[in-house]
């Protein structure tokens, strides 16, 4: 089948970008939407065109390193799968695709596709971890976890920090991403003793970047391809307030 | 007080402070509803209300001074509730300088996309509202001793009655996701209640609004009217 693809071209961060356009783009049903960028880089490549850059890594829907915008949805229109398990089926022929970077005053663009998230890293930075003694492991059941508790601090955990909470996010807005982080290591024992300084720090950073402000419209949970909730949003409100609350 | 001015310059302060002076302003909505549907026990019950508002609070303060702390104490989480909003909504504007070609909205309702416009033109009608009936600047034949009158008469003019009709229907999308976002923005939202929370917000706001429209209605239908 063919279509036809309009992807965001930027040579780099401080450059002007825009919209460019590539008719008859053959592609096989099979293959994912990366394998897809990949046959149109080979032939771009052929034709002395650089190359369109995008981000990946593991291609199996985990790191979080992929992520574009496919026809104004973050990571396509699959409900909870990545840009990576995006499969061409998912597409008709004579389709006119738009490929766009994360829009985000704290994702700027670096070239085409690929944005900087280090922004996220720095939230993580500022709480997302726990302090434990070196030594050898403990034992694995030595701390009990009630079994709610462990499967929503899982639910939570597996964020893979792709971004598509806050692409997709008409305030660009990281309150999804910054929740599963806070929730995952906030509800469980081990995540105790730092609780109230992880809340109210990676709430503090995610403030300090560019991000924006939630409104509640709840797009993120709709795109996130570990099927977040936004209950996690509420519950770090509520930790933030409660952090504050403590420190005065 | 520097205290909370620094608790204030966070983002998520700002919208807790939206969310209370909203439920400060929702309890008003929902007071005033019900205060207007004495309406239906005729003029007399009406303005003795009207009045009993006035004289809330004798003997132990003035005539008329408790609805002044209340009105003060209105006007307060009106402006928090704007201020916080518009700042908000700078800062958002803000966090997506680019925009996208091709923007898709998923599962946002249409309640959460129209707070803002929604919020103007609630604001225009309470200024309208407040100059038509408690000023009587904008009302044709005001007679500051008979709030029935002004309302019956006032909502004889279709126009005047379609304004307030649509200014409320706003209000209801308005209250709508105002209501089920300030649980969220709270975090309040425990396992007993979460799943109630979006029918709280539908049964309240549509409480509200179908109280308020009701008032036009009954006075173009002739079911409340002049004696
Ligand atoms: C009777 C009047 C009003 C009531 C009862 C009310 C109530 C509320 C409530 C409860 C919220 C939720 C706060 C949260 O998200 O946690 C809200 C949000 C909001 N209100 Fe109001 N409000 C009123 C009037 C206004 C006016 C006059 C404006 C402005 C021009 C306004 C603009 C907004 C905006 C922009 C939001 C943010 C919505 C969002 O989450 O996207 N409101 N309101
Ligand atoms: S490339 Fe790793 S999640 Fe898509």
């Amino acid at each position: 089948m063919k279509v036809t693809l309009n992807v965001w071209r930027q040579e780099g961060p401080h450059r002007e970008g825009r919209m460019v356009r590539y008719e008859n783009v053959d592609v096989d049903p099979h293959m994912s939407f990366l394998e897809m960028l990949d046959q149109l880089n080979e032939r771009l490549i052929l034709q002395g065109e650089e190359a369109i850059a995008f981000d990946h890594d593991c291609r199996e829907g985990i790191c979080g390193a992929c992520g574009v915008m496919i026809d104004g949805q973050a990571h396509g229109p699959l409900p909870e799968t990545t840009t990576c398990q995006l499969h061409m089926r998912q597409f008709k022929d004579g389709d006119e695709i738009h490929i766009e970077p994360w829009r985000a005053g704290a994702f700027p663009v670096v070239k085409d596709l690929v944005v900087d998230r280090s922004a996220f890293d720095r939230v993580i930075q500022a709480g997302g971890f726990i302090s434990v003694n070196t030594g050898s492991a403990p034992d694995a059941n030595l701390v009990p976890v009630e079994k709610k508790i462990a499967d929503s601090a899982m639910d939570a955990a597996t964020c893979i920090g792709c971004g598509a909470c806050v692409a997709q996010c008409p305030n660009g807005a990281a309150q999804l991403f910054t929740s599963a982080k806070v929730a995952h290591l906030g509800m469980l024992p081990q995540g105790q003793p730092e609780r109230w300084g992880r809340a109210a720090g990676m709430v503090g950073q995610m403030e300090e970047e560019s991000f924006g402000s939630c409104t509640n419209f709840t797009e993120c949970e709709a795109v996130c391809p570990k099927g977040i909730s936004v209950d996690f949003i509420a519950q770090m409100n509520r930790d933030f307030l409660k952090a504050k609350l403590r420190s005065s | 007080m520097s205290r909370l001015m620094d608790f204030y310059r966070s983002p998520m302060a700002k919208k807790m402070v939206m969310a209370v002076s909203g439920v400060m302003l929702f309890g008003f909505v929902v007071g005033h509803m019900l205060g207007n549907a004495k309406m239906y026990l005729g003029e007399h019950a009406f303005n003795e209300y009207a009045e009993g508002l006035r004289s809330l609070g004798e003997p132990f303060v003035p005539h008329g001074q408790l609805l002044w702390v209340a009105r003060i104490g209105l006007l307060v989480a009106v402006l928090l509730h704007i201020w916080s909003a518009w700042q908000l909504t700078l800062l958002n504007r803000r966090a997506r300088p680019v925009s996208y070609a091709k923007k898709k909205t998923t599962q946002a309702t249409y309640a959460s996309r129209t707070m803002r416009w929604g919020g103007v033109i609630i604001l225009a009608f309470v200024i309208y509202h407040l100059m038509h009936l408690t000023f009587g600047s904008v009302h044709p034949n005001f007679d500051a001793t008979n709030p029935f009158h002004n309302v019956v008469s006032g909502f004889q003019n279709v126009w005047v009655s379609l304004f307030y009709i649509v200014a409320n229907i706003a209000l209801a999308f308005h209250l709508y996701h105002g209501l089920w976002s300030m649980f969220q923005s709270l975090g309040l939202d425990h396992p007993s209640y979460k799943g109630l929370r979006r029918p709280f917000a539908a049964l309240f706001a549509t409480l509200v609004t179908v109280g308020n429209i009701s008032f036009p209605l009954a006075v173009l239908a002739g079911v409340v009217k002049l004696s």
